[in-house]
């Protein structure tokens, strides 16, 4: 039986930062006792303690698997590298925060994937665990490493590294992939075979196992992935549960101790999005929408802010202000008695228009410090190709409500190098940029408005997926074009990602099997943490690439054509291939598409495939401006489609 | 929902306006939450208040907060069995308990399932008050427990003010008992004793010898006594906190660099009348800390 190594961790914790990081003690947090049955699983966020606590799919899992009587689960983060070194001197592995055991005294390594920078830290956490490296090296005597999350829609970069990739909602398919567990358990004892357990792996829908798939090359491109078990499906679709209601989670979010990002309550409000921008891979993967009901955001709110004492909660989805009664709802928390005018809700993804800006002078009375809006694209033609609809007029419209009733700053998202960009494009950030300047210059003496400017990664299961990135020198020079454009305009910054990160997420984003080892080299190398600008380091990665016989420019910069195997081909996030191609084309030809919320549906094969409808709870769309969806949308009326509406519960 | 005027809640009561009373507390800082910082500890009260139904003032102005004021920041990793904080209430003791009452039906106490630190901690006052405390541990976490509290007189100064020394044990490493008492000699004998420290990112070669007020090497009782396997000396201190404090860790650099700290504990914080010293708060209400609340966490 394992002991707790807390002795051990305490002795390091005096010579390290932030100790208060290694130590738990979370509110709802859990401190399961590990019977011989149960199937013990490790959460792990593969970024720091303070990145990683807030995640609310770990946070979900968590409590669904601690309810199972059995399984149990704990955490564990990255530590930061002063703790790592001091660890690895010390001989002590990376353990779990809850009874501070080894990692290796559990059965699953569950790794979250939010980003693809942090994969040489997946690596060195399977190390620290004291685990080896590559699934071909491991025995039923290892922990089992699983991986889920949007990256999962690529898992190919990591095949050599996870056992079985978990793909879209993981709330149901934990308690089936618990139950193979436990039964391999009883079975080991009795002398099981890894294949077995690997295989009946697999045979759970949502469940990807690399090793039981072999990619096929024809010199030096990717020709097919191809199964090489009975039980291996052709082609793994990814798992959505439909009814959002009955996964109230998280039910006791973690209060932590000590300071982290987005420190205040989350209540997921719906999940997928249907506006269909064309580079946004999450809208992509997690169709269809489907609504929790008022009610229960309401219920989960009020207990949240009770148990916790935050006096902010989040209403989180990909576009909070979709959400069927978004007015209501803010009005309901902002005004109950018992909040006594102390608790702000944020709203973290604002829609551009003067309507959304009403909702959010409702909620900011008192702090009106910024609000932020993602117009992603300079001009009207850049933002068709994207498909993100938000006319000038939109825009405008949102800054003067925002500057005429008393926020100060202002900040706009953009993206540059996206598909059939132009230099016009690039520089019509900074009208735009320089526009909202002077709107505020009317209401108020000194405005900012900060453009933050991020490099766009072309993503797995999206219309751009076939699309061959801008290199760095590219993104360099359209940084330095828009800088130039805006400079000298007082109250006007432009803040820009480091273009060498962007094109090192889109070489991960978009590899094949063959990145791994581009990977394992980097890591290697030291280079873990690449998501912290003060620790990315592009030079391993050219060395990396260079030792592999691989470029950039055969795996980031180039165009694919629409015959050309990808390496998600065998993945599905229910989207079919010819929907998103003709969308790459209709991108290509500047053509947009309408939000299928409130137009006829135009089968993209995430409802129709997985027998779902879109769960909201109005049949009208909320009034005020397009809302972004380039449709005309103001009259409020109802709209030419049959929704399905919630039933009422 | 009936509609609720809205200048009601953006305009709080600014606390100065109606005396708002100020409720002081005494608490600990044990086992593995030492490792939080003083900022931590701030916001981890904010919290608990807030659920605690308790309601504190806010300040006014462009971004209000609520007024909370610790005394000295205890070094990150340092354990306390004497913390305080003032809390500037918005209401009266009295208003105050109408509020927990409707806040958590069937009395705050209830929901606590935490050690009681019993009447003879709590200074006499208004039963709701009383009440209220008694359950305020159950919304701290493990290690940080209420020992006392109790209303401010008029006129008393702030925490940060009004503190002129503390008493704190520390248990060192890599050195034997012998050893430790010739080196507290040598410190006490001397008259400067100068280590490098940081404060603010800046290094400063300082002289900590005049804020070393008392310095013993003992195995007798304490904290810490018979928390390790074999008994060792510690040492117990009182060191000033004007000009600057002094932390644990530098005066273990005065006693010299090969001394690892092992622990430290504060377990007092002293004011200095006229020679008399007291604690900020009057002996009355402070009754000795029990030996069950600093072990809960080691228990668990």
């Amino acid at each position: 039986m394992y002991e707790t190594l807390w002795p051990d961790v305490e002795k390091l914790l005096a010579t390290v930062q932030k100790p208060a990081r290694y130590i738990g003690g979370e509110l709802g947090a859990v401190a399961p006792t590990h019977l011989p049955g149960n199937v013990a699983w490790l959460l792990i966020y593969p970024d720091t303690y303070e990145i990683g606590l807030p995640n609310q799919g770990l946070q979900i899992l968590y409590e669904i698997l601690n309810e199972r009587h059995d399984a149990l689960a704990e955490r564990a983060y990255a530590p930061w590298v002063d703790m790592e070194a001091a660890m690895r001197d010390a001989g002590v592995p990376l353990f779990s925060l809850e009874n501070h055991l080894p990692a290796r005294s559990f059965d699953v390594l569950a790794f979250n994937l939010s980003a693809e920078l942090v994969y040489t830290n997946v690596l060195n956490l399977i190390d620290l665990a004291g685990v080896p490296l590559h699934t071909l090296e491991r025995t039923l005597e290892d922990p089992l490493v699983l991986a889920g999350g949007h990256c999962a829609f690529n898992p190919e970069p990591l095949a050599e590294f996870v056992d079985a990739f978990v793909l879209g909602d993981g709330e149901e398919v934990v308690a089936e992939l618990t139950e193979v567990l436990a039964r391999s358990k009883t079975e080991s004892e009795e002398g099981g075979d890894r294949h077995d357990l690997l295989a009946t792996l697999a045979s759970l829908d949502g469940v990807y196992v690399p090793s039981l798939y072999r990619p096929v090359y024809d010199s030096s491109r990717l020709v097919r992935i191809e199964p090489l078990d009975p039980n291996a499906p052709e082609t793994v679709e990814k798992r959505t549960i439909s009814d959002l209601a009955l996964w109230p989670y998280p039910r006791n979010q973690l209060i932590p101790l000590t300071e982290v990002v987005h420190d205040r309550l989350n209540v997921e409000v719906f999940r997928g999005c249907t506006r269909g921008c064309r580079f946004c891979q999450a809208g992509m993967v997690t169709r269809p929408v489907r609504e929790r009901p008022f009610d229960q955001v309401g219920e989960m709110t009020r207990l949240g802010l009770d148990r916790s004492g935050y006096d902010e909660v989040a209403l989180t989805s990909l576009s909070t202000a979709d959400f069927s009664g978004i007015q209501d709802l803010v009005r309901d928390v902002v005004e109950d008695p018992r909040n006594d005018g102390q608790v702000s809700v944020s709203l973290p993804s604002l829609r551009v228009d003067a309507f959304t800006v009403e909702t959010a002078a409702q909620i900011q009375r008192v702090k009106r410090t910024g609000l932020t809006f993602a117009p992603e694209g300079g001009t009207w033609r850049m933002r068709k190709v994207i498909n993100k609809l938000i006319t000038e007029e939109d825009l405008y419209k949102a800054v003067d409500a925002a500057f005429s009733q008393g926020w100060r700053r202002v900040k706009l998202y953009f993206l540059i190098g996206l598909p059939t960009e132009r230099d016009e494009d690039v520089l019509g950030i900074a009208e735009l940029g320089k526009r909202c300047v002077e709107i505020g210059r009317r209401y108020q003496r000194s405005v900012t408005v900060v453009a933050s400017v991020g490099g766009f990664v072309p993503k797995a299961q999206t219309p751009f997926q076939w699309f061959g990135q801008d290199s760095v020198e590219e993104l360099q020079r359209k940084v330095t074009l828009l800088r130039n454009a805006g400079s000298g305009v007082k109250g006007f910054n432009i803040r820009w990602h480091d273009p060498e990160a962007t094109v090192v997420e889109g070489l991960v984003s978009r590899g094949d099997r063959r990145i791994g080892a581009v990977i394992e080299r980097v890591w290697r190398a030291g280079g873990i943490f690449q998501e912290w600008s003060e620790r990315f380091d592009l030079s391993k990665w050219q060395d990396a690439l260079a030792r592999e016989s691989l470029s950039f420019e055969e795996v980031a910069y180039r165009d694919r054509d629409e015959n050309e195997a990808l390496p998600w081909d065998h993945i599905s996030a229910g989207l079919h291939r010819d929907f998103l191609w003709s969308q790459w084309q209709d991108a290509l030809a500047e053509t947009s598409l309408e939000d299928c919320r409130w137009t006829p549906c135009y089968d993209c094969g995430a409802c129709t495939g997985y027998g779902l409808e879109h769960v909201v709870a109005s049949a009208l769309p909320p009034a005020g401006g397009s809302q972004g969806t380039g449709q005309d949308l103001s009259s409020g009326q109802r709209v030419p489609v049959d929704l399905i509406s919630r039933p009422s519960r | 929902m009936s509609e609720v005027d809205s200048s009601k809640r953006t305009e709080r009561r600014p606390a100065e306006a109606i005396r708002s009373p100020r409720l002081r507390l005494r608490y600990s800082k044990l086992g593995k939450v030492r490792f939080t910082s003083h900022r931590d500890v701030a916001r981890i009260w904010e919290r608990a208040l807030r659920r605690s139904g308790i309601r504190v003032a806010w300040s006014s102005g462009f971004s209000p907060h609520p007024l909370l004021a610790f005394g000295l920041a205890l070094p990150t990793g340092c354990e306390s069995l004497g913390e305080y904080v003032d809390v500037r209430l918005e209401r009266t003791p009295e208003e105050l308990f109408d509020g927990i009452d409707s806040a958590h039906p069937g009395g705050i106490a209830g929901r606590s399932s935490r050690v009681d630190p019993g009447d003879d901690l709590i200074s006499p006052g208004p039963q709701g008050l009383r009440e209220l405390l008694r359950g305020l541990s159950a919304f701290l976490p493990d290690g940080i427990d209420v020992q006392a509290a109790a209303l401010c007189a008029d006129g008393t100064g702030s925490l940060q003010e009004e503190v002129t020394s503390c008493s704190w044990e520390m248990e060192v490493r890599e050195v034997s008992e012998e050893q430790l008492a010739e080196r507290v000699d040598r410190l006490l004998g001397a008259s400067r004793v100068f280590v490098t420290r940081e404060r603010k990112g800046i290094e400063r070669f300082d002289d900590i010898r005049p804020q070393v007020l008392d310095l013993l090497c003992s195995t007798g009782p304490g904290v810490y006594a018979g928390s390790s396997s074999s008994p060792r000396a510690r040492l117990f201190v009182e060191t000033a906190t004007r000009p600057r404090g002094l932390r644990p860790m530098e005066l273990i650099k005065g006693l010299g660099d090969d001394l690892v700290l092992s622990r430290a504990c504060r377990t007092n914080q002293w004011i200095d009348r006229l020679g008399t010293r007291s604690e900020p708060l009057d002996a009355a209400s402070v009754a000795p800390v029990p030996l069950a609340t600093r072990t809960k966490e080691c228990v668990s």
